[in-house]
């Protein structure tokens, strides 16, 4: 759709600076065709399958043969009690990673570009896990976390703690899985951090400097409020992975014990596997517009903010 | 950097500070690494007990034979394939969005917001599964590498147009506008002057995108099954149900299909932070 | 404003080899052609190590006696995400030439009428035990051939623990329960009951196992069942399996780390005598011998006990099925079905005990189990010998089955949820599955 809208209104478009400079027609170098390999790409491959969900979720599909069955999907979707479960785990899944993103983020940045010993080191050792797959961190960590041998409750037995079993326990299981999803994204919310306080301009800083702010007050008054725009790259970035996150969450504990840590995407997966179809396509919509109206608004605030400043 | 450094301007602190941060970063990212690699060279009784201890006997070479054989090597196919699918699906998707996220920083139309939502949905919605493979089939491209690398370049590419058009943003117009004069055509100007000057990003966009698509796990699954089509991340998951309890040899796959992103790393390390940094300096 | 060629020149690079590589990537993985006249197929299996290793040896052997076929074998993951691949495969005409899928329930979810050829007309069909033909026939044709033997849902013990303690095979619920009392206050860290919620699917045998003793209280509980009428958590004979997996947990009689260990970690316990009693499929002893041999004569095997002593008998597992889908044609086809032939043979019984311990008794007429199988697997043979001793698990008379037991039973034996609104939310689980199927009275 995108490919038919973008290249016909090329003669009614605004002359650019540019195009006045190079002899005042109504030329631009800017063509729309430029979009056109992505558009293409875009609407077969993401657009089409898109809306061919919205219809499949109103229907009974099993793959062979498809009945149109109204929103009795969405019904039964809405009576499934992991759903309730699910929903609730989704937000806090979402809320609890890339919060603690954002907070551990801005501390290692400012940790980090700060003058300490190692710091080459430390960036890259923070960094790391952000490139190991998925899959292969939750099966470590699942390892790691095991009730009774694994070495993290072997750690906390020798200074005399009992940790509880982190991924077989109702009360521990998702916030577990949520704990290896911050160690694991934290260095991209620490990368961005760095690459927003490294902008700042010295001068505001030696100007902090001259008026006697501390590191306390400088980080207060300007690291902070000047970090705005990475923090919110930050927080939509790390939303959008936590919402719709699952490859973790599968790997780890498939949503178990039990459906105690399903989130909704889990949830989804396993309505497919079981060859619900339609109705994992109408969880499909409800996740997107779950995500659509937390994300949507979000962004729209935090940019605004962004523009009184 | 220098100017960063004047967040933290008590040169004495640093110490106990960089001593508190070494250890801490030890226990929390350093450890969990080796214990892969300790648990990934014992052999499999030893590796059972789940233990940090140092091995009884090193077993590298052994352990890595035996993963390598596994399934007719199909691991050695996985790595090609692998290497063939990142490669392609980053290149294409450096070049698309690059050219899409140009033209929609430059040209501001009434299309704009529409196009920016269309790009943003793209990071949002959840990609549907089997009408996808509906519609490769349609194209031929089901279970085939192209289509695979369609896919991948088509999902990731919102957000490369996010970053390109960001990046866009601090390129002076007057550059543009220099190349017109001398005669550039829209082409021309673009990859002639504009690309080039991306180099910083492209760096960022490459190394993020190719670790996720060297990563991904889920769409090889279902636009590419079959042995011999496999990528790193389906061998992993097939061995964690052949290996359920080989924790050694589990975890030798861990670490080798962790090494390319390794040397990823280590090669563009520099370049990684100064893409994003140099970015938002100008912005 | 100068150009610089070097990076213009990068750029070029980067789109050539986007449309380079996008022609020749495909062919790279499928390395190895055999370069025969001969007819090759691929036949699909699951990629657990047993799976292979029999098919492994059931191509060799097949390929021995057929020189001019060649089989090359593709697998899948086991499990949900394998259903899905099935299906997915199917309904997009991309299935290998053979494939291995289950039988009962699962084998009419993917439209055998519609995917699948049928082989009713193929001479061997006769020699099919007929408990298996059942769970391959949609409408009136038969689609598959065995791919093992039965297996039994059961309780495997451990024989030196009962010697030890002088207990009595149990009949009943309570003999079972008054021996899990004495092996745990015999004490020596033994668990009476062995769980493993490290994979799911172990969780399920109280209730699965227990369906022999359900259809002996309630006879017509499976064809009420699909048609809507009995529900488990209404019916006393069903609830029982439910009630059974929490009655095990809230007495304290599993081994310690249930939440978290795997088959393999039970399977030793119960080898190495850690454990007494373990619920599982005999499709397990096989693995359990591999890597525990004293296993072989330590371990037996009794079904589920039930409330009534007399009726007590065993639920059978059919083998899976190897089919043949409608896209195989020609050449592949006569390929296909003679390796179809060759299977269902006493040669196919042969060839797969060559490849590791039979998990029952062959579904093929003229393939005997032979003298040296393991002892948990000889104490199958009485139940199915003595009429009404032995029944066939739920999900291979009834076309109902929710996809979420597993988790529903992992939650009633940690204590996280009741048994009676397990059953329950169980219930509600089976009714997607029906209303997906489109059986009436959903």
């Amino acid at each position: 759709m995108t490919v038919t809208s973008t290249t016909r209104p090329r003669a009614g478009s605004k002359a650019s600076p540019a195009a006045a400079a190079a002899g005042g027609k109504a030329y631009t170098p800017y063509k729309f065709w430029f979009y056109l390999p992505t558009a293409v790409l875009y609407s077969v491959l993401f657009l089409v399958p898109t809306f061919a969900s919205f219809y499949y979720s109103l229907t009974r599909w099993s793959l062979f043969e498809s009945k149109f069955i109204g929103f009795e999907n969405f019904v039964t979707f809405f009576q499934e009690p992991a759903l309730v479960k699910g929903f609730t785990n989704t937000l806090i899944y979402g809320a609890v990673t890339s919060g603690a993103k954002v907070v551990l983020g801005l501390l290692l940045a400012v940790l980090l570009t700060s003058r300490i010993v190692g710091r080459g080191y430390l960036r890259s050792v923070v960094f790391f896990p952000v490139l190991v797959s998925t899959i292969g961190v939750g099966l470590m960590f699942q390892v790691m976390m095991n009730p009774e041998r694994g070495i993290i409750n072997g750690a906390l037995g020798v200074i005399g703690i009992q940790g509880p079993g982190w991924l077989t326990d109702p009360k521990w299981a998702l916030l577990s899985i949520a704990a290896v999803d911050v160690w694991k994204g934290v260095g991209l919310a620490t990368l961005i951090y760095i690459a927003g306080i490294v902008s700042i301009p010295r001068e505001y800083m030696e100007a902090a400097r001259v008026d006697g702010a501390g590191s306390f007050e400088t980080f207060r008054r300007i690291v902070l409020p000047l970090c705005k725009p990475a923090t919110v790259t930050v927080i939509i970035l790390s939303l959008i992975g936590g919402l719709r996150s699952f490859e973790l969450i599968w790997a780890m504990t498939r949503g178990g014990p039990g459906f105690t840590s399903d989130v909704i995407s889990s949830v989804i997966y396993k309505q497919y596997q079981a060859g619900f179809y339609g109705l994992s396509t109408a969880g499909n919509v409800i996740l997107f517009l779950l995500v659509t109206a937390i994300i949507l608004p979000l962004n729209l605030f935090l940019n605004r903010k962004e523009v009184d400043m | 950097m220098s100017t960063a450094e004047l967040v933290n301007h008590r040169p004495g602190r640093s110490y106990l500070l960089s001593a508190v941060a070494i250890v801490s970063s030890i226990v929390v990212f350093i450890i969990p690494f080796a214990f892969m690699v300790l648990t990934a060279v014992k052999d499999r009784q030893q590796a059972a007990d789940l233990s940090f201890a140092w091995p009884h006997q090193f077993r590298f070479a052994q352990n890595f034979v035996e993963v390598v054989k596994a399934r007719d090597y199909m691991l050695v196919i996985a790595y090609i394939n692998s290497t063939i699918l990142t490669v392609a699906s980053v290149a294409g998707m450096v070049v698309l969005a690059a050219m899409a996220g140009f033209v929609l920083q430059r040209r501001k139309s009434r299309w704009n917001p529409f196009i920016n939502f269309l790009v943003l949905s793209g990071l949002i919605i959840p990609p549907a599964v089997v009408p996808t493979i509906w519609v490769l089939q349609k194209l031929g491209l089901f279970r085939t590498m192209p289509g695979l690398i369609l896919i991948e370049i088509a999902f990731g590419l919102s957000f490369c147009i996010l970053l390109f058009r960001a990046f866009v943003a601090t390129i002076p117009r007057e550059l543009d506008e220099a190349a017109i004069i001398d005669g550039a055509g829209p082409l021309r100007l673009f990859f002639g002057v504009i690309f080039p000057l991306l180099k910083s990003v492209i760096v960022t966009v490459v190394v993020i995108q190719s670790v996720n698509v060297f990563n991904d796990f889920v769409n090889p699954l279902y636009f590419l099954p079959g042995d011999k089509n496999a990528t790193v991340q389906l061998t992993l998951y097939n061995f964690s149900s052949q290996f359920s309890t080989q924790y050694n040899l589990l975890f030798m796959d861990i670490l080798l299909i962790t090494i390319p992103p390794l040397i990823m790393f280590l090669f563009f390390n520099r370049q990684i932070v100064a893409g994003m940094t140099s970015g938002a300096v100008k912005g | 404003m100068t150009f610089r060629p070097g990076t213009r020149g990068l750029a070029v690079m980067a789109a050539c080899s986007l449309a380079l590589t996008a022609c020749s990537a495909g062919s790279l993985g499928s390395s190895d052609d055999a370069g025969a006249s001969s007819v090759e197929i691929t036949y699909l299996i699951g990629n657990q190590e047993q799976d292979l290793k029999d098919a492994t040896q059931l191509t060799k052997d097949f390929t021995a006696k057929n020189p001019g076929v060649t089989v090359n074998l593709e697998t899948r993951p086991a499990g949900s995400e394998g259903d899905n691949i099935i299906k997915t495969r199917l309904s997009t005409g991309d299935m290998t030439d053979v494939f291995a899928y289950n039988t009962g329930s699962l084998f009419q979810a993917i439209a055998p009428e519609k995917n699948l050829v049928p082989i009713s007309d193929q001479p061997y069909i006769g020699d099919l035990d007929e408990n298996f033909t059942k769970t391959v026939t949609s409408g009136d044709k038969v689609y598959g051939v065995p791919s093992g033997g039965f297996m039994g849902g059961a309780v495997l013990y451990n024989i030196p623990i009962y010697t030890k303690l002088g207990l009595q095979v149990p009949k009943t619920w309570a003999e079972f329960m008054a021996n899990n009392a004495k092996i745990k206050a015999a004490g020596g860290g033994v668990a009476p009951v062995i769980q493993t919620y490290g994979e799911t699917w172990t969780s399920q045998l109280f209730v699965l196992g227990d369906f022999h003793n359900v259809a002996a209280a309630e006879p017509d509980f499976a064809d009420k069942y699909t048609k809507n009428q009995a529900k488990y958590a209404t019916s006393p004979a069903a609830l029982k399996g439910f009630e059974h997996t929490e009655q095990v947990h809230d007495l304290g009689y599993e081994n310690k780390d249930f939440a978290s260990a795997k088959l393999p970690d039970g399977l030793k316990m119960l080898a190495t005598g850690k454990g007494a009693h373990y619920p599982i499929l005999s499709g397990v002893v096989n693995d359990m011998i591999a890597t525990n041999p004293n296993a072989a004569k330590d371990v037996g095997l009794f079904a589920l006990p039930g409330d009534d002593a007399s009726k007590n008998g065993l639920t059978v597992w059919t083998p899976g099925g190897i089919y043949i889908p409608t896209t195989t044609t020609g050449d592949k086809l006569e390929a296909a079905k003679k390796f179809l032939a060759f299977v269902a043979s006493p040669d196919g019984c042969k060839s797969l005990a060559s490849a590791g311990v039979p998990t029952g008794p062959y579904a093929i007429k003229g393939c005997q189990l032979g003298s040296d199988v393991p002892q948990s697997i000889k104490d199958m043979q009485p139940y199915l010998d003595k009429d009404g001793a032995s029944s066939l698990a739920l999900e291979f008379v009834s076309p109902v089955k929710g996809p979420s037991l597993e988790q529903i039973t992992v939650e009633v034996g940690s204590g996280i949820r009741k048994a009676k609104d397990g059953a329950a939310r169980y219930d509600e689980d089976v009714k997607k599955q029906a209303q997906q199927l489109g059986l009436a009275g959903w």
